[in-house]
Formats: C-alpha cells, structure tokens, sequence
C-alpha cells in the first residue's frame, strides 16, 4: 500500500482510477487526449489536460491544490470533465480550494469523484466559488467512494451565482462505503430567470454524522430553483437536513424537496425547511418524508416475488441511484 | 327466501364449481380499524376463468383483494384461504408470490429511481416469465422505446402506471392474477384495449379474479361474484350477477348492510 510521500505518481494515479470505477466512472477518460481531466493525490497533480475553451490552473498549497477553472464564453464542451480527486494513505488532509467561471452561452459538464479508499482519519475540505455567467450552464456532479472504516470528515463548501438566464445543476452522492462525518454547506444566489437543482444523496451507516445545510436566494424575477436530498440511514447514523429558499425576487419559485428513510430503530433523522418570502409574487414549497420504507413499495415487490429484504434493497437503490 | 352464496365450508365450496378450484375463499372475516370489512367471504374461483368481483365502492372489494395477496393489515381474524389445494392463510406475501398469485394495485405505488424495465425483469423472474417484456409493453399501449427506461415515480400519469402495472403481471404470468380495478384511471376509449390484455393473460394460462364496479367489465369474465356488505351474495353467470347487482344493491347505501338483508328481514317480518 502507498504511503504519503511516496514519488510514485504511476501507482497512485492507477490505484485512485481504480476507485474511481467504483462511483460509476470510466477511468480511461483520464487517460483521453478528447476528454479534459484533472487528477490530484492530495497535493501533487499526477494528471491535467485541459481543451481549447477551457483553462485549468492548479497549484500545489499545503495539504492539497488550488483551482481556477476558467470556461470561456460560448465554449460548449462536447464531454464531461473529470475531476478526480483523492488520498490513498489512512490518515491526512485533502483541502481542495477552487474558483469556476463559465463565460456567457457556455455549456460545461464536471463528474468529480473524490477517493477515500483506506481512511481511517482523513479530511476532505473542499471550498469553492462558482461564477455561472449569462445564459450558461453548468453541470456538477460530485461522486465519494470511502472506504469501510468510517474515518472520513467531508467538508465541502460552496458559493454559487447563476446570472440571468444561467443554469446550476448539481448533485453530490455519497453512497458507497462509510460516510463518517459530512458537513455539506451550499448557497446558490439565482439572477433573473436563473435556474438552480442541488441534489444529495447519502446513506449513512454506523456511527455516520451527516448534516446537509443548502440554500436558494431566488433574488432574480422569475428564478427558480430545487433543493433535493435523498438520504437513508442504518446502525446508529445520524442526519439532518437544512433546506433554505428566500424569494426576494418577483414569481420566483423556489421547492425543498427531503427523504429520510430508516432502516432499523437506532437511526435518526431530521428535516427542517426554511421558507422566507421576500416579495409576496414569490411562491415557496416544501414536502418531508421521513421515516420507514412504504409498505405499499415493498409489498408491490414482494407480490413479485422478492423477500422483503431484497425489496428493501431495491426501493434504496433506487432511491440513491 | 334462500340466501345466496355459499354455504360456507371448503368441501360445498369445491363442490360448486364445475371446475378445478384454483382459489377457494372460506368464510373470511377481515377487520380494519376496529371494523368488520370481510363478514364471511366465501368464494370459489375455477383454474382458467376470468372470475369478475362486482360490488359498489366500500364493500369489500379491495380488502378482499389485499386479504389474498396477504398484504400487511388484512390478516383474517377468521376463515382461510387455499391455493391449488394448498391452505395460504399464514403465508406472507412473498411465498404467495412465489407460488404464482399476484396482485395489481387500483392505485399502483410510485418507485422513485427505478425504470419501466428493471421493475418488468422483477416481474418476469418471479413467475413463469414471458419472453419479451417489450411485447408486454406494447400490449399494455405503452411503446417500448419511449417508456423502458422511464422511472416509475410521479412523471408517469396514473393511467400510464395502471397499464406498466399490467405489463408487469404480463411479464410475470403468474398462476393466479389479481387486477384490482384495472380499468379506473383508464379512458373510456381504452377499456376495450385493457379487457382483450386480461383475456390474453388469461389465454396464457393465467386465473383473473378480476375486481371492478362496472358492470360492462364484469360481463366480459366467465362468471362473477357480487360483494356486498362484506359478503358474496351471488356467484354465477355473468349476466345474472350483473341483473342481481343492479336489482338489489345498486344505490344500496348500506355497504356493511346489504340491501338484500334488509329486504330479507323485511320479508321475515
């Protein structure tokens, strides 16, 4: 196994591409001369290739790297760029500190997968600033694989603002392996007739801690925006969530949207929306499940012949898919 | 006056069908919230029919529906039920499944993240399986391409989900399908489309019990039943059952009191 200092560049960057199938990506996109990348093992950039339209700067700080990717107006990028970002050993700190801009009319795709694969105590911090310029979209979706111990604390932060007529989608999973502690902090701040969907999805086990705080400032007329988690929860995790929508501008739209689903009785979970209506033409809505999977879902599983546990498993990975 | 149905142990059961028995009901009692929904249901359903369940709204007819698929809070207090010879009662509801019963919901449930497909390849597994579950889409009226990969949550109109709800008892063909009012939520103008894909299920070898309060899909099955009241009151040809429904208990307003008792204890009287 590779330890921190470890001038092996080759290894790591096979053994983080190898993780990296496990959230669901190819990992000869990395290796794609058509397909912008980045690679970072904690603070050394084992790989980069960027693409005409799209500027890439990374430099080394300590305990990790920082960003600024630059998409220049009217660029559409025909494929995703990956972003794979990791530490192998089982201890230390990954801060990844970045700033985005996405030029005017742009059209841009991130599948970021961050690695995990031996923490036992590791920090990710991730701090981000995202500029989505007029009429341009941006999509990022964030992919975690941790490893079985649980000895991993996510802190991911970010700032959006979507100019007028912009898109934001976003959706950040933790699904595989242990969670640990994650603390998810986003604000997205809509221009007129900007759109903005953040979606979570996490399952938590053990001992897991999970708190996901994201906010809408619908301050655009006509912006609208989704807030969206998926979270379920095993063992004696924990989890709350804070949806947030403030429509300050006029007809905006703003929905929070929560699923807490509990598998056993030790499992906790809570769900609180804030709604506050700044200009009376702004229209705010919320809905909250939490708890048990439905009766109805499994035994509609179960008359096809699955055992309730197989049904469990089926309705949770659909539900995090 | 005579008391229609059955009398009310397995072997007069049996002994009225023609046929094989698939499905035997014996004097089921269910209760839900403290009241009786099932008050002694009995009911015979032959191998190979299209067996129809006619009854006003809130009589019985969903409940006795869960009661067989052995869903949760429709444990009979009394009575029992037997499957190809086989006494069912106790069983839940996946060994019900894996013996070949199955059931289509009135109101079909919402799976968030999972497609058209991957629920009709869950369908097609459990039972004796059809070959092609884009055939079982088309039949349903739902074209292959634009709906296998589909989810099954909210973005699907309620009658798009009743017929991939059908496509999936298609794909499963189970032994013993039970459809609980397949045609609401379908427009009139389908329900001829929906009644020739329950005949063709049932060409394929699968027993329908079909539960409905129209009368005109109630004509389309081989025999039928009349619930009311939370009893069967009649059972035979179509025809006669659907004249017996309309002259008793059409705008019966006692659904835990048949009009038909009414009627009987007024003649004692």
């Amino acid at each position: 196994m590779l330890r921190t200092g470890e001038r092996d560049y080759a290894r790591e960057f096979e053994a983080l591409a190898k993780t990296l199938e496990k959230t669901g990506g190819d990992p000869t996109a990395l290796r794609n001369p058509r397909v912008a990348s980045l690679v970072v093992h904690g603070n050394r950039v084992l790989g980069l290739n960027s693409l005409p339209g799209l500027e890439m700067e990374v430099e080394p700080i300590p305990e990790g790297i920082r960003a600024r990717v630059v998409v220049k107006p009217g660029v559409a990028l025909e494929n995703p760029v990956h972003l794979c970002f990791g530490l192998l050993p089982k201890e230390g700190v990954l801060r990844i500190l970045s700033t985005f801009e996405i030029g005017e009319r742009a059209k841009v795709s991130f599948l970021a997968h961050c690695s995990f694969p031996n923490a036992e105590k590791v920090q990710h911090l991730m701090e981000a600033e995202i500029k989505v310029g007029e009429g341009a979209t941006m999509e990022y979706n964030e992919a975690h694989y941790h490893g079985p111990f649980g000895g991993v604390e996510v802190l991911p932060k970010a700032k959006i603002w979507v100019a007028k007529g912009g898109k934001y989608l976003t959706e950040f999973k933790l699904v595989q392996g242990r969670v640990g502690v994650l603390s998810l902090d986003y604000e997205v701040h809509l221009g007129p007739e900007a759109l903005a969907e953040m979606v979570s999805k996490v399952y938590g086990k053990g001992n897991d801690r999970v708190r996901i705080w994201e906010a809408l400032h619908l301050e655009g007329a006509y912006s609208r925006g989704l807030v969206k988690s998926r979270i379920v929860l095993q063992d004696q995790a924990e989890a709350e969530f804070i949806g947030e929508a403030v429509g300050i501008g006029p007809y905006s739209r703003g929905h929070i949207d929560c699923t807490e689903i509990l598998r056993g009785t030790r499992a906790k979970a809570a769900a609180v929306p804030k709604l506050v209506v700044v200009d009376e033409r702004a229209k705010l809505t919320h809905e909250a499940a939490i708890g048990s999977i439905d009766r109805k879902e499994l035994e509609t599983l179960m008359a096809r012949g699955l055992t309730e546990e197989e049904a469990v498993e089926t309705v949770v990975r659909g539900l995090l898919r | 006056m005579q008391k229609p149905g059955f009398s009310g142990n397995i072997e007069a059961l049996m002994a009225t069908s023609s046929g094989r028995a698939l499905l035997v009901v014996e004097n089921l009692f269910v209760e839900r919230e403290g009241k009786d929904i099932l008050q002694g249901v009995d009911l015979s359903v032959e191998e190979g029919e299209i067996h129809a369940i006619l009854g006003a709204n809130g009589t019985g007819k969903s409940t006795l529906a869960y009661a067989i698929m052995g869903l949760s809070g429709y444990k009979p207090k009394a009575g029992r039920i037997i499957f190809s010879g086989e006494d069912i009662t106790e069983k839940s509801v996946t060994e019900r499944a894996k013996l070949g019963i199955t059931l289509a919901w009135q109101q079909p449930a919402s799976f968030e993240g999972l497609t058209v497909r991957e629920y009709l390849e869950i369908s097609r597994r459990a039972g004796r399986g059809c070959p092609s579950i884009e055939e079982c889409l088309a039949l349903v009226g739902l074209q292959p391409k634009s709906y296998l990969e589909r989810t099954l949550n909210d973005r699907l109109s309620g009658g798009e989900r009743k017929r991939v709800e059908l496509a999936a008892v298609l794909a499963m063909r189970p032994r013993l399908a039970i459809l609980d009012e397949p045609d609401s939520g379908i427009d009139v103008l389908s329900l001829d489309d929906i009644m020739e894909v329950i005949r063709r299920m049932n060409r394929e070898g699968t027993t329908v019990l079909l539960i409905t309060h129209r009368e005109e899909f109630a004509r389309a099955a081989h025999r039928a039943s009349h619930l009311c009241g939370g009893r069967i009151l009649k059972t035979g040809e179509c025809e006669e059952v659907v004249r017996f429904y309309k002259n008793f208990c059409k705008g019966c307003t006692h659904v835990n009191e048949p009009e038909y008792e009414r009627l009987e204890a007024k003649s004692d009287a």
